[in-house]
């Protein structure tokens, strides 16, 4: 692949590319994420490839292994463009029928149809799918269209043009787009993103790092991972347009390792990029350079706090450090650093394209855009949702997810991972955005949405965050530390019969100190699952403390 | 200098302190226990925490041990909240070193009789507050010991938690930053003794050829020699009988 030196020849190359596809070719795309890949997703590829060879179809059919759509609860999926036939739960053995039916004579296998529930009806387009009708898939979408290990299928989606057109704004003009577009961080805490972009900009220093968050490590959270897995130049292009308007020409990824596939499909896209010269020296012949590498994380949960991922990056343990002076000051290696999380760098290629205005439209006064979640626990739909930022949570749970499985009712959710809080049933019509959410005494975290039934002990559940979160305390500061372990014994305690008068009112102080006297976000926002289940079950606290006694029937107690 | 009020008294304090050293320098208390000023500040043990108010008019909880002064700041030390806040973190002090004298004090010192929390074993008066091992690391530079693991399960250790470490010289520094006696160091018949909370190693010390006193270990006589170039015969005496 030749470098290349203008926006001229970019255009010219995206072309060649969509001029050399037939858009009537049927291609068949099989979702191949982690959990599908773990479902035995590649053998479905492997099938479908095998099935083509066999039958010389090469010329008639493509197959493409795609990241993950989104719709993990009926996986592995397959979509045959362009028709947008959506055949779902597909195993290895349907393949020689697909190929038969569908590709040979044009017909639908109509048992691998996906059946809305609402409807009782088959659906056969994907658009059709009501899980993704309801949806806005702005950046999770495009997942849908590339095998992400092909450069030209994002070039032939209209990849790096956000880029080129940066490339001739100055970086004052980005970052007053990003400003004016409200995007705030998608990791958790919703900073805004063109100020911090402002601040690393203004910070003294020749050197300035762009580093991106992809250490998500929330239980049952995977926008993250499937994003830089399924479309990893969109992160690329952001943090690109990102290190021109910051004036960085070195930047970071931190993905943990145990995301082997995201580390893999990265890797790969940076070396795709490197080699059109979308990334390294004279970038398009702008004459800005600037050149990514991969850091990859042990898998601890603190590693996500900025700080303490700066000191794993520097590769000292990974520990946070109090934040007087902000990290766009004196970041990673004392120098001006900006760090946001892979799904705040995948927007800005959409806000750069489409433009602030447009993007400031979708979502709430004070979010703004899109948020994708991953929608998982006691759920009819498992997967990832895109919503607009102010969606009614009530629609994403029941009219996206699709209520409740086995006939029960729906008790609470926790959104925002391990330190968020459970939202009740009485604040379901709550529009989701970061300031409601904050409201509501849980947060936005990274995304993570955790629905749980009538069966569901909500003590229990605090419990089961207490634990994970005492575990994955880096162990620096008292309170989070000595705070965690006991929060966890008393919670043991109750959940075995052995609570006791006083023990509420404990947790209740205790939960306070850690949120004030906490060095890190993490010691601060881990008492959110106590103090919101307290809130809003406190009759559960009591049903174990006085009578012991488990109203949902998980905790045993005696012996 | 700037010009600050703490606890309602305006102070002038250098620019580039702390609030700690700020208040320290005009007699103001506030406890501590990862505070030594031989170290950076590291800010883990939270007793520091003080309210502040910025000349902005930015009110919050700060590290007194890590945050600079700033023309303006407002500070109080010991409002409500942070009492409250100090005697929780007591509590659980006290949970997890109960025999610690230097806990007791302070618990009793701000109004905790006792900790309502479970009261642990094993941790013998360590407090995890790692100014041994930044006091081997940033200034005696050798780190010969360190933190280990995460979390709960964290501890103050040798390598590999064996009683023995290649790179100490036992001089003792770990000892005598230790905030709660938690390390102790101990010179008998010219053997030293240094007692970590997991771990202890001996080191055999060096006699003066003169009044026949075991004056230093030997590994830290070494490393001394080595670090300022000098020939090790220099250490054949000890201090009191050079010339």
């Amino acid at each position: 692949m030749a470098k290349l030196k203008s926006p001229g020849e970019l255009e010219a190359l995206r072309n060649s590319i969509i001029k050399k596809r037939d858009p009537a070719k049927p291609c068949i795309t099989v979702c191949n994420g982690t959990g599908c890949q773990a479902y035995g997703s590649k053998s479905i590829v492997a099938a479908f490839q095998d099935e083509v060879k066999k039958q010389d179809l090469g010329a008639k059919v493509d197959v493409k292994a795609i990241g993950c759509p989104g719709f993990c609860e009926r996986g592995t999926l397959v979509v045959i463009k362009p028709k947008d036939i959506f055949y779902q739960r597909v195993r290895p053995r349907d393949v020689p029928e697909i190929i038969a039916e569908t590709i040979g004579k044009g017909n639908v296998v109509s048992r691998l149809l996906f059946t809305d529930r609402a409807t009782n009806e088959k659906v056969t387009k994907e658009s059709d799918v009501p899980f993704y009708k309801k949806q806005m898939r702005l950046i999770i979408g495009n997942n849908g269209l590339i095998d992400p290990t092909v450069i030209d299928d994002y070039l032939a989606i209209g990849g790096y043009t956000a880029l080129a057109k940066a490339l001739k704004m100055t970086p004052e003009n980005i970052i007053d787009e990003v400003k004016k577009s409200g995007l705030r961080g998608r990791g958790g805490a919703g900073f805004p993103t063109g100020s911090k972009w402002e601040s690393t900009r203004h910070a003294h220093g020749d050197i300035k790092y762009v580093i991106s968050n992809a250490d998500e490590g929330d239980p049952g959270a995977f926008m993250d991972r499937s994003l830089v897995e399924g479309n990893p130049h969109s992160v690329l292009e952001g943090m690109i347009i990102g290190a021109y308007a910051i004036g960085s020409h070195e930047g970071y990824i931190y993905i943990r390792n145990e995301y082997p596939l995201a580390v893999r499909n990265m890797r790969l896209a940076l070396e795709q990029a490197e080699a059109y010269g979308l990334l390294g020296d004279d970038i398009l012949g702008s004459g800005f350079s600037f050149s990514i590498k991969i850091k990859r994380g042990g898998g601890a949960f603190v590693c996500g706090e900025s700080t303490a991922l700066m000191a794993s990056l520097e590769g000292k343990v990974g520990e946070p450090r109090a934040k007087y002076i902000h990290t766009s000051e004196q970041g990673l290696w004392g120098r001006p650093s900006n760090l946001n999380n892979v799904e705040t760098w995948a927007n800005v290629p959409v806000i750069i394209n489409k433009g602030a205005d447009w993007y400031a439209k979708i979502g709430t006064a004070g979010s703004k855009g899109t948020k994708i979640f991953a929608l998982v626990g006691n759920i009819t739909n498992t997967g990832l949702v895109e919503v607009p930022m102010g969606t009614i949570l009530r629609e994403i749970v029941f009219d996206i997810g699709g209520g409740i499985p086995k006939g029960r009712k729906f008790k609470a959710v926790q959104t925002g991972g391990p330190s968020g809080g459970m939202i009740p049933e009485s604040l379901l019509d709550l529009p989701v955005d970061f300031d409601e959410l904050t409201r509501a005494g849980s947060m936005m975290g990274s995304g993570g949405m955790i629905v749980m039934d009538e069966k569901t002990c909500m003590v229990d559940m605090a419990r089961y965050y207490t634990t994970f979160l005492e575990g994955e305390s880096c162990g620096k500061c008292l309170p989070c530390r000595e705070g965690l372990r006991q929060m966890k014994y008393i919670l043991d305690g109750i959940t075995m019969g052995r609570g006791k008068e006083g023990d509420l009112q404990l947790l209740e102080e205790l939960c306070g100190t850690l949120v004030d006297a906490s060095l890190c976000q993490l010691g601060q926002s881990a008492p959110n699952p106590v103090m919101s289940s307290i809130r809003h079950f406190r009759d559960e606290y009591e049903a174990h403390i006085k009578e012991h006694k488990c109203p949902a029937g998980v905790c045993k107690f005696g012996g | 200098m700037v010009n600050i009020t703490i606890n309602g008294r305006q102070i002038k304090a250098a620019d580039g302190a702390t609030i700690l050293n700020a208040a320290r320098a005009h007699n103001i208390h506030i406890p501590t226990l990862c505070a030594n000023e031989e170290v950076a500040p590291y800010g883990a043990c939270r007793l520091c925490l003080v309210e502040i108010k910025t000349a902005r008019g930015r009110e919050r909880l700060v590290t007194s041990c890590i945050y600079l002064v700033e023309e303006g700041l407002t500070v109080q030390t010991d409002t409500e909240r942070i009492k409250k806040i100090r005697r929780m973190l007591l509590e659980l002090l006290l949970a997890r070193c109960p025999d610690s004298e230097e806990i007791q004090k302070l618990a009793k010192e701000a109004g905790v009789a006792r900790t309502r929390f479970v009261e642990q074993t094993g941790n013998n008066k360590c407090v995890l507050c790692a100014n041994c091992a930044r006091t081997c690391e940033e200034v005696v530079g050798v780190s010969a010991i360190s933190l280990a693991k995460r979390g709960v399960e964290r501890e103050m250790t040798t390598p590999f938690s064996k009683d023995l470490s290649d790179v100490c010289i036992g001089c003792g520094s770990c000892s005598y930053s230790c905030p709660t006696g938690a390390i102790t160091m101990e010179d008998i018949k010219g053997t030293r003794y240094i007692k970590w909370p997991h771990n202890s190693i001996k080191f055999k010390m060096r006699q003066c050829s003169v009044c026949g006193q075991y004056w230093a270990p030997e590994k830290q006589i070494e490393y001394v020699a080595k670090t300022s170039g000098t020939p090790l015969s220099d250490y054949d005496k000890c201090p009191d009988c050079r010339d």
